[in-house]
């Protein structure tokens, strides 16, 4: 017989006044903790496991294993090949989603209630006994390849990869997890093998589950589904030195409308003035319509169709970065109106109307992100991942309101540096020349 | 294509094909007294709701040389109304914790903010509001103009795919403007002025053109009285036009054509064939054309895939397409992206035999099976989203659809034949009403 004793704690928030979310810690007989919230009011459920490390574990000259392995846990497990591997799935009308970043390679499951053990079977050979067939690494390493020579054309890309380049040095996040072309043309079964081994092991798994599901079934199906991996993995990479270079990449790319990302140094989510700071992004670029930039860029001037600012907690290493796109002889301009709004707000902060509206925003809209088991099974993960405490989602708002307009003034202050950025513009640019040597 | 984001896909929007509705929906459907139509998804799981006011107006309604007028004017209702200023309607969504956004598809324009629930009557009273009064300034539509430009240039001029498209589109429709692309030709949108706005505006955006979808923690009696209140006395339009569109004549030529560009890294085929859509009490044709798609090119298992990607290794991807959900004749569109090595003649070629194949040989009983175990897990996993249940009642309704269509097509969906598959694919694969289009890189002189 199974002992099973799961339940540690077990919270009841509010989100934001009447729903209740009640976030249970399960530990299966077999040592895995799981997050769940149970919602049987719909005979299914969503489950979330991520392996901290992600595409950033490649091996030394092996950039893209990992991700071409990730692709290949459904291209065939045990006695199914790809295809037969798709059949089953269907069948069951379950879905799997293997995806990898920097940070961690994630799988988003969905089935029924009905087809729960069937499903777990066949996501646990997939994660367990994946088959790497010869036919479908070669399939699958030309679809990766296609992807990398579309990436290559791509200015949005091209800007991306070549500010990666220029800030994180030689960590693995100064480049693509896709690898290269040459990278992946090289990569060989038994990299894939390693890559599997590298990431895919206990001492770094994070779950969420949400749905029609109880604590001691979860339990059993985690140790089912998870039980048998190794019990550790690759070494985690070190944090990054981030190099913020001051002044202009012009990547040459003919183009009709130029895009712009720029970056500085960020701060984590550990860090205590987190909250400020978000509060502060909010106002200065946060993806609304009424931030500065957006007003500024677009609404007065008509710069742009989207202009944005946003902090980049990875891992790893801490960036707050930014992006515009506008054409060739407007750039210039979009980004000289950047340059400004980040010094004024640098040296003035922010005004009590705007820290207000940032608040009553930022506060309003985290209930909205609980709208759906995925989303929510999801949201359980990355709290454990930045180590979170179980009862942290009804005081997260409390943590946004108790922000000031000194703490933003200070937090301005301290973190803008308008006189060290990195612009990288990708384009032909009319009036705008490279300052840093690409 | 709203403010911030494209509602059509890489390749086409068919994956919401096999969205389904379910009895368990808790769905209301009533009529304002001046026509209005109101659709209430009852989820009571968190106290969220979200408003959509959908109107029966898109870039397919505009007038001619003024492409790209509905998605402007869509732009402009974040300006200034008689009580708000401009761009105060986001902001006090934002203010009350909420999001707002817009989009724009042939066949409507849809408006929407996701709130509290308690927020509800203050969204209903700004939406009714800017539904009659906004105030146009010059500088507005200067401005803005200049945004929705930066806005083609961002998914269309840096983008060859998305500019083969729109080439691909206009060869496909002969005389219907589902061949003029949503966003407006660049050189109409330069010319776009106060005027095509307002006349726009006023022509179409009355409670006898639109649909209110409120989904979430709400009860529908109090929605029923809240919209009484706030669009309950807006007039309706005596002069709203009847939406009749200039309709494509016979087709009688095939349609081929090369589009290159030095920035095409991986050239593909694309092929769309006329269709036809779905249209109320008769969706029988368009539910086998949407398992058809499934069939042929929905994902490892389907039949172009099978054939091109694992028997032969002739192609990286293949796919197929099928919007139903169109006013007028659409698209059933298949595509194919050859692996390095194969022409795209070779890979056209070997996608016809296919098709022919596919023809002779009829449907994999266990693959319709299958398809049809997915189309029934669909209508459980359908009631985690109200959003999703709301745009699929918003999306059906502004094309002439009716609540008992939206109801009923997951069990034609069911009963479809695979005699009625093979049926509606030779009556679709009609090469004389196709175009097919060759996505190429710019040769290079040495």
């Amino acid at each position: 017989m199974r002992l099973f004793y799961a339940i540690v704690i077990s919270v009841l928030f509010a989100v934001p006044a009447r729903a209740e979310v009640d976030i249970k810690e399960v530990t299966s007989p077999g040592g895995l903790k799981a997050w769940l919230v149970e919602e049987p009011s719909i005979p299914f459920v969503a489950l979330e496991i991520r392996f901290r490390g992600g595409a950033s574990l490649d091996a030394p000259d092996k950039r893209g294993a990992i991700n071409l392995m990730t692709a290949l846990l459904e291209e065939g497990a045990a006695d199914m090949d790809a295809r037969g591997f798709a059949r089953a799935s269907e069948a069951l009308a379950t879905s799997f989603g293997f995806d990898v970043s920097d940070d961690s390679l994630s799988i988003s499951a969905r089935f029924l209630t009905e087809n729960r053990d069937a499903s777990i079977a066949l996501l646990r050979a997939a994660l367990q006994e994946p088959r790497f067939d010869a036919e479908a690494i070669e399939r699958v390493r030309g679809q990766v390849l296609s992807s990398i020579r579309s990436d290559l054309k791509d200015p949005n890309n091209i800007a991306r990869e070549t500010m990666d380049q220029i800030i994180y040095g030689d960590h693995p996040y100064a480049t693509s997890l896709n690898g290269t072309l040459e990278s992946v043309a090289a990569l060989t079964r038994d990299d894939l093998v390693a890559a599997h081994q590298a990431v895919l092991a206990r001492d770094r798994i994070f779950i969420g589950a949400v749905g029609d599901i109880t604590p001691d079934v979860l339990g059993a199906l985690v140790d089912d589904l998870l039980g048998d991996l190794p019990a550790t993995g690759a070494a985690m990479p070190p944090p990054a030195e981030v190099n913020i270079e001051t002044g202009v990449t012009v990547v040459d790319y003919a183009t009709p409308q130029s895009v712009a990302i720029f970056a500085q140094k960020g701060l984590t989510q550990k860090d205590p003035d987190w909250f400020a700071a978000s509060v502060m992004n909010q106002i200065l670029g946060g993806g609304s319509f009424e931030s500065r930039l957006m007003e500024e860029v677009r609404e007065k001037r008509g710069l742009t169709y989207g202009v944005y600012s946003y902090l980049l907690p990875r891992d790893l290493a801490a960036t707050y970065q930014g992006s515009v796109s506008s054409a060739n002889d407007r750039i210039a301009q979009a980004i000289d109106v950047i340059r400004d709004e980040w010094r004024k707000m640098a040296e003035n902060g922010a005004t009590e109307e705007e820290l207000l509206n940032a608040k009553t925003y930022i506060t309003g809209s985290y209930p909205l992100r609980f709208d759906g088991n995925a989303q929510i099974a999801s949201i359980l993960v990355g709290m454990q991942m930045l180590d979170l405490p179980i009862d942290y989602i009804p005081t997260r708002n409390d943590k946004v309101d108790a922000v000031t307009l000194d703490d933003v003034k200070r937090v301005a202050a301290e973190l803008l540096t308008p006189d060290n950025m990195t612009f990288v513009v990708v384009g032909q640019p009319e009036g705008i020349e490279s300052t840093v040597a690409n | 294509m709203n403010k911030f984001q494209a509602l059509l896909a890489l390749f086409g929007v068919a994956l919401a094909g096999l969205a389904q509705a379910s009895e368990n929906e808790a769905v209301t459907f009533f009529t304002l007294e001046n026509g209005m139509d109101v659709v209430v998804v009852e989820d009571h799981r968190a106290p969220a709701v979200q408003q959509m006011v959908w109107y029966r107006a898109g870039s397919a309604d505009e007038p001619k040389g003024s492409s790209g007028v509905a998605h402007f004017l869509e732009h402009l209702l974040f300006k200034a109304t008689d009580k708000m200023e401009a761009g105060e309607f986001s902001a006090t969504v934002a203010a009350n914790g909420g999001r707002d956004n817009a989009f724009t598809s042939y066949d409507y324009t849809a408006y929407f903010q996701r709130v509290a629930a308690d927020r509800l009557e203050l969204m209903m009273q700004m939406e009714s509001d800017r539904m009659k009064n906004i105030r146009l300034t010059p500088e507005n539509i200067s401005t803005e103009r200049d945004v929705i430009i930066e806005e083609r240039n961002q998914r269309t001029e840096n983008n060859p795919a998305a500019l083969f498209r729109e080439q691909k589109n206009a060869a496909q429709y002969l005389n219907h403007r589902y061949g003029t692309p949503i966003i407006g030709w660049m050189h109409e949108m330069r010319e776009l002025d106060l005027d095509d706005a307002l006349a726009f505006y006023e022509t179409y955006y009355a409670p006898n053109n639109a649909i209110l979808v409120v989904s979430g923690d709400v009860d529908p009696d109090e929605v029923r009285t809240l919209a009484e209140t706030y669009y309950g006395p807006i007039p309706a339009n005596p002069d709203l036009p009847e939406r009749i569109r200039t309709q494509e004549p016979p087709q009688t030529a095939e349609r081929r054509l090369k589009f290159k560009d030095a920035r095409v890294a991986q050239p593909y085929i694309s092929r769309s064939y006329l269709a036809p859509e779905r249209d109320s009490g008769d969706q029988e044709t368009a539910a086998a054309l949407t398992i058809l798609a499934e069939i042929l090119g929905g994902g490892t298992t389907s039949y172009l895939a099978e054939k091109l990607q694992f028997d032969t290794q002739v192609v990286t991807y293949s796919g197929a397409f099928y919007r139903g959900l169109a006013l007028d004749d659409t698209t059933f569109d298949v595509v194919v992206v050859p692996v390095p090595g194969v022409t795209l003649r070779e890979a056209e070629d070997a996608m016809d035999a296919a098709l022919t194949s596919f023809l002779e040989e009829g449907v994999d009983s266990e693959q319709l099976e299958r398809i049809k175990m997915q189309v029934r897990a669909n209508e459980i996993y359908a009631r985690d989203s109200a959003e999703g249940v709301a745009n699929r009642y918003g999306s059906a309704l502004a094309i002439g659809l009716t609540v008992e269509d939206v109801q009923e097509w997951p069990r034609l969906l069911e009963a479809v034949t695979e005699e009625d598959i093979i049926q509606a694919a030779r009556d679709v694969f009609d090469r004389k009403a196709s175009v097919t289009g060759w996505l190429m890189r710019e040769e290079v002189t040495q």
